[in-house]
């Protein structure tokens, strides 16, 4: 395809490099250097999407992020991208791109019969409707309103790219190289500041290379390259150029930079995109401003464009937005639109001003081209492209203007979001005609038209200035503020908002199809604040942000309540500034990365050993070990648990939270901490404490050993193995500061296995050999001691949670494989085997310990059948709140056993107990089961569960109510320890 | 003017312009039988029931702002009543049966779409927990269904069930819960309230109460003073402050959340599903936009403003969901100001000054209480004792231990 619309010369653009590109399966060519909206500009492609609501035919509107129209799906298959505005994307080989929102076709789009319906279609009204009859809503009115609204389709598949964060630090954050940003940067660069300068834009130099500005006699895109060579060559000077910063928040900029949106694939190991954090002393906001519509008639029609646009697509992209052009405008700069479209050898048919007077060297501008003063557009005809316009002059006649492209210029809009995302809100000045932001944070000064200083003289100075202020305040040596010589620029302007009177639907806001009567309507309905009226019209919600719809908006509203507009305000702009990829905010942290896999050091053995692992938290457990032959994971549990109940097994505790204590204090603080009494624990002995939370439930239990007199070690469930820590910590260093005692995590410092079962002790004997007496006598149950084998430390704590004779063995956490292979081998002649954490969980649920289906947060101490362990002799944490009078209730759902009346019934955990023959209601439920397993040793299912007034009702049965599952199965409350109840094993 | 297609095609033959403001703006009168402090979406629909239910119109709703703009314009839309608790279960269910007559009640379509609510669990102990909950939710006779993974996997296709760090093993799915225009349900009830006779002042500050013997005889506001016979708060997120105005304390903590929404994309999520191994829940409006949330940033605060650690978070969470939202962009977040109670349950109950009601503490629950919460708060304000459905959100829970815990986490506001 030829480029028609491509200028013959002038412009940025490598015309040396053709690019090739298709648009909806067409293929085009561009050249290096152009963005997709230039380049189909260049190719005379004037159509290129469809609005929200009405579906009406749009083209190009703008040049850069404010775009409403231009979105296009970007990419195709799992990379596809919707919504992505053909303004902001840099052209690259192989580019495909597809219109959106449209059916069957971009050209014709049955949608737009909506048109049609617009006298229905007005804001707010699905308000009014769509109520009767009301099963309707779910089953046809929302189905189809939803299938209609949206604008592009997401792939449905997962995001094949990946993301990257990074911290940046610096002095300066210079956000913007338009001439404000390249000044501040060179200046505090020269000056040795640490500057980062992050310009959105694949070029840096802004305006500067939209414009036919001079700067020092140079034009000023030239200039703007070699401020960009010396910045480079500043070894404190970082340029993050495809860089936007979106969000300012407490004590850092976020930014995202785009690392490979400009190719077609990120290259191999590069990510998609970065997000930066960016932690700056100052911060100088050098946004420039975004150009102002005009509300007329028509205004939406593919052709009518942003006058800056035109200049852009002209002067920098040299692409013909038409050929035969109008301009419409409130100010001084779209006479500079009309004199470099000529330049380009564009015709222009009339400059069409609100104003009455204008400068005389303003006026010289644009030759002999015709002039209307004190004239407006009222209305702009066209289907696909722009035909014609009709303007009213000063005497009020309407003139019929053969037209392709329209320019329009309805003032500036300083782009100060940035500086308002920590709340203060930006101020209308009548002098300026814009919104300023006057109360920018503390460390945010704004340079340039951001700061409603409109002119490059003006831009170049506060840049300088402000780069001048951070060298002085960071300490660097002054050197002499340069001096920039530019033109001297007009820049008047006449605020205008809405032109009256028009036949056709005038636009305030052009994605979400908000006409001037849509706010009309909302005045009328009493939608009168700002943020009435963004919610009940949709007006400025759009994905250019309401940045070339807001502002007049709220002025049309201003006008219809005879408010001024200081007085309507405005809404409060929130991060982020340009919309952000969920992927990039996610970073790393998705899929199997989400969060970090946590093995233990047996991990490798386990393996070998044919673990089935589950999560546990962070960590990966070990479950069950499959033998050959067994088909069901209840098979190898119920050989695990048979194992270790008649012979020996050995279990990787090492997930659980192990908490050093030294200081003479300890002891002391644990008696404040556990509801028993730890203080008078002798050396070489371990006890078993349950700990409160402040309000009186329990947070959780564990044994402590005390190894030394100032050494003692806590175990934790792996469950709250930080929280208890940080629980500590916070009580030692706010409110017992004065206790002499340091602790430290140690979980991943100690690998720690259960060796459990009647042979347990034969393991360990044959393990260690002499280096240890473990007879009864020389080691009773609850004892514990350090010993070495070798060099090797090796921790002996006699603990069990399975109720069998067992010890817990702990060595250094380099050393787990290699201790969990020691006591296989150890115990080879004995009958070992591994067990996992289900054989475990049968186990402590025969024995009935609780764990933490019980230890939930929402249980006290005598729930939990632990109430008596409660000291009465000292204060500890919670002991207060436990004696709230619903705390000492004694009909709470306390801890019982439970069986099956039908031997052969499965319990489940979850089912609730209500008594048998009366249907289940709030007032017959009566507590629920928290624990269920299968018990090899007494041949059926058996559960815990939490029962009111539970101890009193042995013998009762109930029914255990799960309707979301299986249905009912009647239970026998049972005492809860269904092994072994006078714990005459563990002692043996 | 009622609304109807009817009398839309009728306005439209005329250009819209018969249309009258959807509530009176009203200028504060001297005196009124109720004042209730805070228009947003709990306190217009406790004027609105205690106007329709109770006869009583003589009252006024004094907002600061302009009515709607705190949480029930800041929140993610969604409605539900799955809960666990006795003590919570009765007022979100009675919200829920409100939410499904709301329409035809209000004649004002707030779109509630029951479209469901899907809570995913990723281990045994948490599928034993939803079982536990969705077996109290029907015993009260709430629909629950449990879902196994393949359930899950017919629902919802797209979501990471191959390469998930916590792969999905089912779901807690209510099919009556779903999403309400959030704005528009302030309207309809300010619009429902002001027909009924209740003044809505806008702009209308109150900067303290007037209390005399022990009884609250009024408000100070910024437009002058106001006399009352009951005076009731409904301002959550500023909710220790106004009491401090009335010299008492609530054991409430102000904290930010956030929420966000993408651009307008094609319909990809049907309902509402909450991530069960991070803090993470997403739905889609009808608009287009995805509409999602997580945790909140964790730290006292009454700016309504938030910070980017949390952005991230809440995006991990999602990415581990469904990475296949990664290239759909965030276009706005927000931040509202939520009472972090000591419990994580509201507190609807008499202030410590006769003729003061409080309600308040919703953490960042409140949204989809509003009609329920309105129509227990108006029976309370209007007859003096709590409704049956309401009768556990008492003030002095904290002292006598009767605490509506859902989650187990104990005092620590941050962590409901």
């Amino acid at each position: 395809m030829t480029q028609a619309q491509r200028l013959a010369a002038g412009g940025l653009v490598d015309r040396s490099t053709p690019v090739s590109f298709s648009f909806d399966g067409k293929p085009f060519t561009g050249f290096a250097g152009d963005t997709l909206a230039s380049a189909l500009l260049a190719n005379g492609v004037r159509l290129v999407g469809r609005s929200f609501k009405y579906h009406r035919p749009r083209g190009i509107f703008s040049a850069g992020p404010e775009e409403p129209n231009a979105l296009v799906e970007l990419r195709a298959g799992a990379r596809r991208e919707p919504n992505t505005k053909a303004t902001c994307v840099e052209l690259y080989d192989g580019l495909s791109a597809e219109s959106q929102n449209r059916w069957p076709s971009l050209a014709f789009d049955l949608h737009a019969v909506n048109q049609f319906a617009s006298p229905l279609l007005v804001a707010g009204f699905y308000y009014k409707t769509f109520m009767w009859p009301s099963a309707f809503w779910e089953r046809l009115y929302e189905p189809a309103i939803r299938r209609a609204a949206g604008l592009g389709r997401l792939s449905g598949e997962s995001d094949p790219d990946s993301y990257e964060k990074a911290t940046a630090f610096c002095d300066l954050l210079v956000i913007g190289a338009g001439p404000a940003g390249l000044a501040a940067a060179l200046v505090a660069g020269r000056a040795g500041v640490r500057v980062i300068l992050a310009e959105s834009d694949f070029v840096l130099g802004g305006r500067l290379n939209c414009e036919t500005h001079e700067i020092d006699g140079a034009p000023g895109s030239a200039w703007a390259r070699q401020a960009e060579d010396e910045l480079a060559t500043l070894p404190n000077v970082r340029i993050m150029r495809r860089t936007s910063v979106f969000g300012v928040y407490d004590g850092e900029c976020g930014a995202i930079e785009r690392v490979a949106d400009h190719m077609p694939a990120p290259p191999e190991h590069a990510p998609r995109q970065r997000l930066w954090k960016i932690v700056a002393r100052q911060t100088i906001l050098a946004t420039g401003a975004v150009e102002r519509s005009i509300v007329f008639g028509g205004n939406d029609r593919p052709g009518v464009m942003l006058g800056s646009a035109m200049r852009t697509y002209v002067n920098r992209f040299a692409a013909a937005p038409g050929r035969r052009i109008a301009v419409f405008t409130t100010g001084d700069d779209g006479w500079r639109t009309a004199r470099d479209l000529r330049t380009a050898g564009l015709s222009v048919e009339c400059v069409v001003d609100t104003r009455h007077t204008i400068a005389p060297d303003v006026l010289s501008l644009t030759g002999d081209t015709a002039v209307y003063l004190g004239s407006h557009v009222v209305d702009a005809f066209g289907g696909h492209g722009l035909r014609s316009i009709d303007i009213r002059d000063a005497g009020g006649i309407r003139k019929r203007v053969a037209v392709d492209a329209l320019a329009v210029s309805g003032g500036w809009n300083p782009d100060v979001a940035l500086a308002t995302h920590l709340g203060a809100s930006p101020t209308w000045s009548d002098a300026k005609a814009a919104f300023l932001a006057t109360e920018p944070p503390r460390s945010m000064a704004l340079a340039g038209a951001a700061a409603g200083h409109w002119t490059l003289a003006e831009a170049l100075h506060d840049g300088g200035t402000l780069g001048m202020d951070a060298a002085t305040r960071y300490g660097h040596p002054q050197l002499a503020q340069p001096r920039f010589r530019t033109s001297d620029e007009a820049t008047e302007v006449q605020a205008c908002w809405h032109v009256g009177g028009a036949r056709s639907k005038a636009f305030v806001d052009l994605q979400n199809d908000v006409t001037d009567r849509d706010i009309a309507l909302a005045a009328r309905e009493g939608f009168r604040s700002v943020e009435h009226l963004k919610r009940y019209t949709t007006l400025g919600m759009a994905t250019d942000q309401g940045r070339t719809s807001n502002v007049g908006g709220l002025a049309i509203m201003a006008e219809l309540t005879g408010r001024t507009i200081a007085e309507t305000g405005t809404t409060r702009a929130r991060p982020p500034h340009i919309p952000v990829a969920i992927g990039a905010f996610a970073g790393l942290h998705r899929d199997t990365h989400f969060k970090p896999t946590r093995l233990t050091s047996g991990h490798q053995w386990a393996t070998g050993q044919g673990a089935t692992f589950v999560d546990a938290g962070q960590w990966l457990r070990a479950q069950w070990f499959a033998r050959p032959g067994e088909t069901d994971w209840l098979q190898s549990v119920t050989r695990e648990v048979r194992t270790v109940r008649s012979a020996v097994g050995v279990c990787d505790v090492s997930t659980l939270g192990k908490i050093a204590l030294t200081g003479p204090d300890v002891g002391t603080f644990l008696d404040r901490i556990y509801i028993n009494t730890f203080s008078t624990l002798d050396v070489g002995k371990v006890r078993y404490g349950v700990m409160l939370r402040e309000d009186g439930f329990v947070m959780d239990d564990g044994t402590t050993a005390r190894l030394a007199p100032d050494h003692w070690m806590m175990s934790t469930t792996t469950a709250n193995a930080a929280k208890v820590m940080q629980h500590l910590e916070f009580c030692h260093q706010v409110l017992w500061p004065e206790l002499d005692v340091q602790m430290v995590s140690v979980t991943e410092q100690w690998a720690q296995y259960a060796v459990a079962g009647p042979r347990s002790r034969a393991l360990l004997q044959q393990l260690l050999g002499t280096v240890a007496d473990l007879s009864n006598e020389a080691f009773p149950y609850l004892a514990c001691r350090e010993f070495r084998c070798g060099s090797l430390p090796v921790r002996l704590y006699r603990i069990s949670f399975s109720g069998e004779l067992a010890y817990e063995i702990a060595v250094p956490a380099n050393y787990g494989d290699a201790l969990a292979q020691a006591l296989i081998d150890a115990g080879r002649d004995l009958g070992v085997a591994p067990y996992g954490t289900e054989a475990l969980s049968v186990m402590r649920i025969e024995k009935g310990h609780v764990a933490g289906n019980e230890i939930n947060g929402q249980t006290i101490a005598s729930d939990l059948g632990l109430g008596r362990m409660m000291s009465t002799r000292k204060d500890y944490v919670g002991r207060v709140m436990a004696a709230r009078p619903a705390l000492v209730d004694s009909k709470r759902p306390s801890l019982v056993g439970l069986k099956p009346v039908d031997p052969a019934a499965r319990l489940r955990a979850g089912a609730h107990f209500v008594a048998r023959g009366v249907p289940a209601s709030p007032e017959t439920d009566d507590g629920y089961m928290t624990s269920t397993a299968f018990s090899p040793t007494l041949g059926h299912w058996i559960g815990l569960g939490l029962l009111a007034d539970g101890p009193r009702r042995t013998g009762e049965r109930l029914r255990a109510y799960d309707p979301v599952r299986a249905g009912d199965v009647d239970v026998e409350v049972v005492p809860p320890v269904f092994v072994d109840p006078k714990g005459e094993r563990l002692r043996a | 003017m009622r609304y109807s297609l009817l009398s839309l095609l009728a306005n439209a033959v005329s250009g819209h312009k018969a249309w009258k403001p959807q509530w009176r703006d009203a200028a504060p009168q001297s005196a009124y039988d109720v004042v209730i402090v805070g228009g947003g979406g709990h306190g217009l629909a406790t004027a609105y029931y205690l106007a329709k239910e109770h006869g009583i119109t003589n009252v006024a709703v004094l907002e600061k702002g302009w009515i709607g703009g705190g949480n029930v314009g800041r929140n993610t839309t969604i409605i539900r009543s799955n809960y666990l608790l006795h003590g919570n279960i009765p007022l979100y269910e009675l919200s829920m049966q409100l939410w499904e007559k709301l329409e035809q009640d209000l004649n004002y379509n707030a779109m509630i779409s029951q479209r469901g609510v899907l809570n995913l669990f990723h281990s045994d102990g948490q599928r034993d927990a939803y079982a536990r909950r969705g077996n109290a939710m029907r015993i009260h006779g709430v629909d629950a269904e449990l879902l196994d993974r393949e359930g899950v996997r017919k629902l919802y296709p797209f979501l990471n069930f191959d390469a998930a760090r916590f792969p999905i093993q089912g779901g807690l799915l209510q099919r009556r819960g779903g999403t309400a225009r959030h704005d528009a349900v302030a309207w309809g009830y300010a619009r429902g309230a002001s027909d009924r006779g209740v003044d809505i002042v806008q702009n209308c500050e109150v900067t303290g109460f007037t209390i005399a013997d022990g009884r609250v005889t009024g408000v100070r506001t910024s437009r002058g003073e106001i006399r009352a016979r009951k005076v009731a708060i409904a301002v959550a997120g500023s909710s220790s402050r106004v009491a401090a105005m009335a010299s008492f304390r609530l054991p409430i903590e102000s904290h930010v959340l956030q929420a966000f929404v993408s651009e307008g994309l094609k319909p990809i999520i049907p309902g509402v599903i909450t991530f069960g191994a991070g803090h993470f829940y997403i739905s889609q409006s009808d608009k287009g936009g995805l509409v999602f949330g997580g945790d909140i940033d964790g730290y006292n605060s009454y700016a309504q403003r938030g910070n980017l650690p949390c952005v991230e978070d809440v995006c991990e969470g999602g990415m581990a969901l469904m990475p296949a939202i990664g290239r759909a962009r965030v276009l706005r977040s927000w931040a509202g100001l939520v009472d972090m109670s000591m419990d994580g349950s509201p507190i609807i109950d008499r202030a410590p000054v006769d003729g003061l009601f409080v309600n308040a503490g919703w953490c960042y629950g409140g949204f989809k209480a509003t009609p329920g919460s309105g129509f227990v708060f108006a029976h309370l304000i209007a007859r003096d004792a709590p409704h049956p459905a309401a009768t556990r959100f008492r003030l002095d829970r904290f002292r006598t231990g009767n605490i509506i815990d859902e989650k187990g986490q104990g005092a620590q506001p941050n962590l409901h």
